[in-house]
């Protein structure tokens, strides 16, 4: 596991920049499953995020992944390189989940369905507690009366084991639409515009939901950094 | 007073993604900058929403749970073995 992270900053085998596509397509292709093996676990925990955004529970999640690296790898042939691999393969879960969403819905109640709609990422309001700013009978009204402390933690520190299961612990319980955004942005690394593709979004709303989505992260953060130091 | 601070922390910590995104209109755009030259809080908001995307980007080879992993693999020896065609 750790060579793999470690490998992300460069030369891992298979993490390859999307010029590398064509090479990984034809291993694939030849049978090779270590080649396999590693693009699923790089991109399969994405892969449910996104599934997560339109199906409902887990185990339906799995199926859909499951469906979905099937019809990539009997689709091969079908790739023409125009897009990057991994803008294909999670365009792929998104037609997979998007029909079995659909076939969910029409199979369970409507109250039920609606509570995984995709709507339902779609909160309001502030995304920093009201409380951590200055009233408007203040002097300096909307600025902050408790603002976030620096972290300063060494490099060491912030990429140590427990600050990335904390990060990740709160990744898994965002809302379904925001988290599928952050994992396609910030966990995949993949472009706005190439989120926007993906999952058929107009950029402002990405933005909306990349925002929530990293502001309960960041607070996730905060509160573990602050209150394990104070 | 200058430019920055007639946008209000509680507003800035709302448009940062926009703001990092290069999404805003110039104007907005520079009286944020400004903004964030002259306060702390907001520097170091901006600072950790950065630090949170940059330590998300570590997690991209979670492990997956084994009994998923297998299945996959699985699925990929089927389809090996179903597909090959000679030439
Ligand atoms: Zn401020």
């Amino acid at each position: 596991m750790d060579v793999r992270q470690s490998g992300r900053a460069g030369a891992a085998p298979g993490a390859a920049a999307d010029d590398g596509d064509g090479a990984l397509v034809r291993e694939l292709r030849a049978g090779d499953e270590r080649v396999f093996a590693e693009l699923v676990d790089r991109m399969t925990p994405a892969m449910l995020a996104i599934a997560a955004g339109y199906v409902p529970g887990r185990s339906v999640a799995e199926e859909v992944v499951q469906e979905a690296w099937l019809a990539v790898l009997t689709g091969l042939d079908r790739f023409e390189g125009r897009s990057s691999l991994r803008t294909w393969v999670f365009g792929i879960v998104v037609n997979v989940a998007r029909r079995r969403g659909a076939r969910e819905r029409r199979s369970v109640p409507f109250s039920d369905a609606f509570a995984f709609a995709g709507e339902a990422g779609d909160e309001v309001g502030p995304t920093v507690d009201p409380g951590r700013f200055r009233g408007r009978d203040d002097e300096w009204p909307g600025h902050w009366a408790s603002p976030p402390r620096p972290w300063d933690l060494p490099e060491s520190a912030l990429l140590a084991g427990e600050v990335r299961d904390r990060l990740r612990a709160a990744l898994d319980v965002l809302p379904p639409r925001q988290r599928m955004v952050v994992h396609l942005r910030d966990v995949q690394g993949l472009a706005a515009d190439e989120v926007c593709a993906v999952l058929g979004i107009e950029p402002g709303n990405q933005r909306v939901l990349l925002h929530r989505g990293r502001a309960r992260l960041r607070q996730a953060l905060e509160d573990y950094l602050n209150g394990d130091r104070a | 007073m200058t430019d920055g601070l007639d946008i209000d922390c509680d507003e800035l910590v709302e448009i940062v993604t926009d703001y990092l995104d290069g999404a805003l209109d110039a104007g907005t755009h520079r009286r944020v900058s400004e903004h964030l030259a002259q306060c702390d809080g907001c520097a170091t908001y901006v600072e950790q929403m950065l630090e949170t995307a940059r330590i998300a980007g570590t997690l991209r080879a979670q492990e997956l749970r084994p009994d998923m992993r297998e299945r996959l693999l699985g699925a990929f020896r089927g389809w090996k073995a179903a597909g090959t065609p000679p030439g």
